[in-house]
């Protein structure tokens, strides 16, 4: 979801609870970037999305939207908040080696990290053959595979804060009021914004009676494993804090009766493996 | 007609009714009536109200107030009767919502922001208390990109004040923050004066050698007798559960045994915000959620506790490096002038030096024999000898790091540097301050400029792997026994056998064997 670049100065201080924190400097010249960018490249709105913690160097993604929010997304990357450059979408490939990529992102982007990618043939017979392949993959095109991977898992939206219109486009919902405080606390309240894969998956029955403009999307309490969601309520019910435990550093906020809520991911860019044997 | 029935329903008077039953004429209205009847009071709304008593209710109402433009009001009073009659309900709820928790958490928090009674004396002891300056730590922090927000700064160091306030404090530093699934840890690092440092000297019983009892048979290895702890934290760590906000009072952790904080080493847990969880791993953790918190507290201090280089030294009265590894003491450099940030942020990181002792696997900083202390005690000899016959195999000395070491030492993790410094402004460098970051802790930080430098934890309490955590396997199962034909059973010998072998040991009886012939029936006898 990222912080919306016109709630950027307000929102931000919102995630310090979740020990994001960006230093004026970088605050500084995130609000010029963005508000260039947003002109130049004719993004409908622009987002920063977060911060990647490389080995020499981290990297900003600042996340630009079109239309329709749901599909049209373009990831822009920058190591010092002033230059910014163009993520092109992650391929397949790069998809699928990027989960069994090992090692922390250096902070040069154009490093090349050696994946070794294991196929097994005849699987099950007594021919069983493991191959081992090693295969090359850039840091750029890990990190596109990464984004794509966080925002598959663990972007998370408040109910009814997007609407499906009927030409198909998802858009905000501009009388989004929040939810009320204890709606707050619940997951089934917030949605993955992705393209639905649960949803299709339930009985036609239980389609039929659901509101198909703002229920479109998977909800997240159905997220496996149980329990990969923390949720915590700062300011007694002011504010409610949501972070995902399997992208460790992804921290999402919202105000409750308010339309304040956004996300930001700030972390080292691993998924945590290691999840079902922590909870 | 239905109109007429209407009427005739809608005047409160009952005898009408009777009286137009009674007519045999009207049968046909009759029934016309009774079914509307039977249809009013049938038809309600969700809440219940019956459109009869409804109607009945406005009647009576527009009677009493008897209002000059009853037609033109007759919605409004429609709409006031339903209103109040529901209304009760929705009043009551209404009102259990008011004292919502926001507004309880501030009550709760308006206690840290009152002056205590003596504020007014702004005398040198009052303002040589040893609570730490956490504004100027954060803003420095916040150059760097870390830290909590400014806000929640305040609040921790309010708290701070008020533990300061309670005990008798020798230094009062804030730790970091440590996320937790339900709840979070602020947790601060406190030494005691020395006082009450006496109390806390008491040295636990030494658990008893099981593992160390010789049996004949094979059995599971088990562990070594656990170390006794005479390694005590010398800094006490107090911490404060926050679930609905700041204003919780502080509570002192335990001190952990060295095999808490190696069995640590092995489990890989989120903390779930409550003190008293029992931990449920394989392998079973000795502990509960506080001792893990501690031991896990113990382990980040140890590997990513920082200072810039020469802020401490040595000692120089006491000795060199003692057997069992390394000094211990160290104190304020008074002669540091600040550290150059260019050396701060050096590629070498040679300008940071670790300061607190490095945990060896076996949980402690000071390395134990755990062969020396058992033959000490006066326990069976046998035990002792077989002891010594077993362990004859030196168990080599533990040794890590000593105290003061450059952070460039630090080992590697598979290729990738194990810190990261920056920094905190390339546009305006004359004022940044330097900070480092740790890549095996992700959430430890330390920063430097000039006589300032400072730590901080804000992260969830575990280290960075390359590789996935896989629990520990059970051990093996043992071998039995070996099936050899000294145990094994063989069959009864048959009488005639038995007769042969007698009459043979009767021959070698007469050649002067008696006690081997003993011997032989003893076994026969056994069989």
């Amino acid at each position: 979801m990222g912080i919306e670049s016109k709630n950027f100065s307000l929102d931000v201080d919102l995630l310090a609870y979740s020990g994001i924190v960006f230093s004026p400097e970088q605050r500084a010249a995130l609000q010029t970037s963005m508000v260039i960018l947003k002109e130049q490249y004719r993004f409908k709105s622009i987002h920063l999305w977060g911060k990647i913690l490389g080995i020499s160097d981290d990297y900003f993604i600042v996340q630009g939207r079109s239309k329709n929010e749901l599909t049209e997304r373009q990831f822009l990357y920058s190591k010092d908040c002033i230059n910014w450059s163009m993520l092109t979408a992650a391929t397949d490939e790069a998809k699928e080696l990027s989960p069994m990529c090992q090692g922390r992102f250096t902070g040069d982007a154009s490093h090349e990290f050696e994946v070794k990618k294991f196929t097994v043939t005849n699987e099950g017979t007594e021919e069983e053959n493991i191959d081992e392949e090693k295969a090359r993959l850039r840091e750029e095109e890990r990190l596109a595979a990464v984004l794509w991977q966080i925002e598959q898992d663990s972007l998370i939206i408040p109910r009814g804060s997007y609407v499906l219109q009927p030409n198909g486009d998802v858009e905000r919902n501009r009388t989004f009021e929040g939810l009320t405080a204890t709606e707050a606390g619940k997951l089934t309240n917030y949605f993955h914004f992705r393209e639905p894969i649960q949803l299709q998956q339930k009985s036609l029955l239980y389609r039929a009676s659901l509101d198909k403009s703002i229920q479109f999307l998977d909800t997240v309490d159905e997220d496996i494993p149980k329990g990969s969601w923390s949720v915590q309520y700062e300011r007694g019910t002011g504010l409610i804090q949501i972070r995902s435990l399997k992208w460790l550093g992804m921290s999402f906020f919202h105000i409750p009766e308010t339309n304040r809520y956004g996300s930001l991911y700030y972390g080292i860019g691993e998924e945590n493996k290691d999840l079902p044997f922590m909870i | 007609m239905t109109s007429a029935v209407y009427n005739s329903t809608n005047s409160a008077d009952q005898n009408n009714f009777r009286n137009q039953s009674s007519s045999p004429a009207n049968g046909d209205i009759e029934k016309q009536f009774v079914d509307a009847k039977a249809y009013i009071l049938a038809s309600t709304t969700k809440d219940g109200i019956n459109l009869y008593d409804h109607l009945a209710h406005c009647l009576t109402r527009l009677l009493n107030e008897q209002p000059r433009n009853s037609t033109e009001i007759f919605e409004d009073i429609s709409k006031d009767v339903k209103r109040e009659t529901s209304r009760p309900q929705h009043d009551t709820l209404r009102d259990r919502d008011a004292p919502d928790s926001e507004h309880s958490l501030a009550e709760e928090q308006k206690p840290l922001f009152e002056k205590p009674d003596n504020a007014d004396q702004l005398d040198d002891e009052a303002l040589q208390s040893p609570l730490p300056n956490l504004l100027e730590y954060a803003y420095y922090f916040e150059q760097s990109g870390i830290g909590l927000g400014r806000e929640e700064t305040y609040r921790i160091w309010l708290a701070l004040k008020q533990l300061v306030d309670k005990h008798q404090f020798e230094k009062v530093r804030f730790w970091g923050k440590i996320f937790g699934i339900q709840k979070n840890y602020y947790i601060a690092e406190v030494k005691f004066g020395d006082d009450e440092m006496a109390d806390e000297e008491e040295e636990e019983q030494k658990d008893s050698e099981d593992g160390k009892e010789i049996e004949e048979e094979e059995q599971e290895q088990e562990e070594d007798p656990l170390p006794k702890s005479t390694f005590k934290t010398p800094q006490e760590v107090p911490k404060e559960e926050r679930g609905t906000g700041a204003g919780m009072p502080w509570t002192k952790l335990p001190q952990v045994t060295p095999a808490q904080i190696s069995q640590a080493r092995n489990i890989k847990l989120f903390l779930t915000g409550d003190l008293n969880r029992e931990i449920t791993s394989y392998p079973s953790y000795p502990g509960v959620e506080k001792h893990y918190l501690r031991a896990q507290i113990a382990r980040i201090s140890a590997t990513t506790h920082v200072s810039p280089a020469g802020r401490f030294k040595f000692n120089d009265e006491e000795e060199e490096a003692e057997e069992e590894g390394g000094r211990d003491n160290y104190q304020d450099n008074e002669e540091f002038k600040g550290a150059a940030l260019s050396e701060l942020i050096d590629e070498e990181f040679n300008g940071w030096v670790h300061h607190v002792q490095h945990i060896l696997p076996q949980g402690r900083t000071k390395w134990w024999n755990p062969k020396q202390d058992s033959e000490k005690e006066e326990e069976n000899e046998e035990e002792e000898e077989e002891m010594k016959a077993e362990g004859a195999e030196e168990i080599e000395p533990e040794s890590g790091p000593p105290l003061l070491t450059p952070v460039g030492a630090d080992a590697e993790i598979e290729g990738t540097r194990p810190w990261t410094a920056k920094i905190s402004s390339l546009l305006i460098p004359q004022y940044a301050c330097a900070f480092v970051r740790s890549n095996l802790w992700p959430g430890a930080y330390a920063f430097a400029r000039g006589m300032i430098w400072e730590n901080l934890y804000v992260g969830w309490g575990h280290k960075y792997a390359m590789t996935d955590y896989g629990p520990q396997l059970p051990p093996e199962p043992a071998a039995e026994y070996a099936d050899g034909p000294d145990i094994g059973e063989t069959e009864d010998p048959s009488p005639e056998e038995e007769a042969r072998a007698r009459a043979s040991q009767e021959e070698a009886a007469e050649e002067g064997e008696e006690e081997h012939e003993e011997e032989l029936e003893g076994d026969e006898d056994d069989d």
